[in-house]
């Protein structure tokens, strides 16, 4: 294969008529040669995924760790985390608003913003309290 | 004066007298192409903002230009090839194209050159948030296979008596990526610039009508309902790396990418790095509007009748829904046999977002997922096949320009 290519890229400095087993060996080459770059990018991708995967991992240890002390002071307030939607674009962490005042809002900032509401990402909602 | 003379030059110099001698009616048919392709763009909201371009190009260059004698017109095609006429005089001359061209002969410079193709990949990359591909890797095993019908419009354009060059120009087509076509095809094969892009952007218009039934030919209902987890959420440092990781192998790979890659990275790195704003968003807005302006028009002076209305036009036409058709059916299968591989835990139908053609791709998977199960989003899911696509489809052409250039 690596011949029939080699004859077509030397013979390119002049377009001319491939015969058809050429042309048939280029098209699956070329196939070949997408998915090989493809996958190398995928494994370096995961590898870099599983790098950033254990970092935030022990990012997250780390606070844990240092957040146990707080939780025992007794001014701070603690509360248990919101069950996260099944099926819903991202996962919100709702603050003292109710679940069915934070579907409208996410309703109305979707509308606003004339975008999909499943295409945006709310990290959490929060009243602000005066 | 003599007046008589004087109306006798002006009739005979006009276009109206043009029509009537030397195949003048061919530029009334292209006429009447470029105002079926306004109507597609404007009523219908085909690409529109490439498609309006494309078709008023296409409709200014039929009412100037009728001959190599048509001094005033806008495009002169005669130019071009002389410019690509290595016995000529003018060969690789941009100085007699500035000297002698129209205002869409210079504007022509740009795509000639690989600078809009490019620069509309830059604005694509600071447009595109490529979370869902990093958040799911597979997601580029699904992009490459639906570059199938690349390589299958190639073998068929070369069976059909289509040159290398030619072929691999329209092969590109089913990557379903407007840019990378005109890309490749303006080095390869300028001489099939337009009916290359109109058929490319074109089809990608089209893709909410060509790609549903062959979606559900080739998956079953209990595929199409197939609802997928959600994916681990990706950190702002993933996203910067991103971009230079892609820019450096794939370059690396295949040095032919680097104008494609290279902006299509640049423009998302500039999105991601988050000390930017201002460069990205000119990148996404103004400078993507007027490069789209330059590039739409221009293509589409490229439309001349005389090089347009033959043969080759309607293999090119062909071929390229072929091309759609099996880029399609590619990441379908892809898509099945990893339903099968990961015992059904991903839906088959986001394959199909593999085609570039981003978003609309990626909208259609989510439309069929959803006519399927009514509670199913696929969206996100079909965006890392979807931008997946716009890598492999330049990888597909980086080969192909190596191959052949």
């Amino acid at each position: 294969m690596m011949n029939t290519l080699s004859i077509a890229v030397a013979a390119a400095q002049e377009p001319r008529m491939l015969p058809l087993g050429e042309a048939a060996a280029t098209a699956v080459f070329g196939y070949c040669v997408v998915f090989f770059g493809l996958v190398i990018l995928m494994t370096v991708l995961y590898i870099t995924g599983s790098i950033f995967k254990s970092m935030d991992e022990k990012a997250k240890n780390a606070s844990k760790a240092a957040e146990t002390p707080v939780k025992s002071a007794p001014a701070a307030e603690t509360k248990a985390e919101q069950p996260k939607a099944p099926g819903s674009a991202g996962h919100v962490k709702l603050h003292d608003v109710p679940d069915r005042e934070a579907a409208m809002l996410m309703a109305i900032v979707a509308d606003k913003m004339q975008k999909p509401i499943n295409e945006l990402h709310f990290i959490s909602i929060k009243e602000v309290k005066d | 004066m003599d007046i008589l003379e004087t109306l006798k030059t002006l009739w005979t110099g006009s276009g109206f007298y043009s029509f009537m001698v030397d195949g003048g009616w061919k530029n009334l048919v292209m006429i009447a192409v470029a105002c079926v392709l306004l109507f597609l763009g404007i009523k219908k909201k085909f690409e529109p903002l490439l498609l309006v371009g494309i078709a008023f190009g296409c409709l200014l260059v039929n009412l100037s230009y009728f001959g190599p004698d048509s001094s005033d017109a806008l495009y002169h095609p005669d130019l071009w090839t002389n410019f690509l006429n290595p016995e000529h005089a003018d060969y690789h001359s941009y100085g007699a194209i500035l000297a002698h061209g129209g205002l869409l002969d210079i504007l022509y410079i740009g795509v000639k050159a690989g600078i809009y193709p490019s620069l509309i990949f830059m604005g694509v990359g600071a447009m595109t948030d490529f979370g869902p591909l990093i958040s799911n890797p597979k997601s580029l095993l699904l992009g490459a296979a639906a570059q199938m019908g690349v390589f299958l419009a190639f073998f068929g354009a070369t069976l059909l008596g289509f040159n290398g060059n030619e072929a691999a120009s329209i092969g590109i087509i089913g990557g379903a990526d407007g840019p990378t076509a005109i890309f490749l095809t303006t080095k390869l094969a300028p001489n099939l610039l337009g009916p290359i892009a109109i058929a490319a952007y074109s089809y990608m218009a089209l893709i909410p009508m060509i790609q549903p039934p062959l979606m559900r030919l080739l998956t079953t209902e209990k595929e199409r309902q197939v609802k997928m987890e959600q994916t681990r959420v990706v950190s702002k440092t993933e996203k910067i790396i991103f971009p230079i990781i892609v820019a450096m192998f794939v370059i690396l790979l295949l040095p032919s990418t680097a104008p494609l890659i290279g902006c299509l990275m640049l423009g998302n790195l500039w999105r991601e790095c988050g000390v930017t704003e201002r460069l990205s968003d000119t990148v996404q807005n103004a400078l993507m509007n007027i490069v789209t302006v330059f590039l739409g028009i221009s293509v589409g002076a490229t439309t001349a009748a005389n090089s347009f209305l033959n043969l080759q036009t309607l293999f090119i036409i062909v071929l390229g829904l072929t091309a759609f058709c099996f880029s399609t059916i590619g990441g379908l299968l892809v898509g099945k046999l990893m339903y099968v591989v990961t015992g059904g835990k991903i839906n088959p139908l986001i394959g199909s977002a593999g085609v570039s053609a981003v978003p609309m791709a990626a909208r259609v998977a989510q439309m069929e997922g959803q006519k399927a199960n009514p509670s199913n989003f696929l969206l996100m899911h079909a965006m890392g096949p979807n931008v997946a696509g716009v890598i492999g489809s330049a990888i597909a052409a980086g080969f192909l320009l190596a191959v052949f250039k």
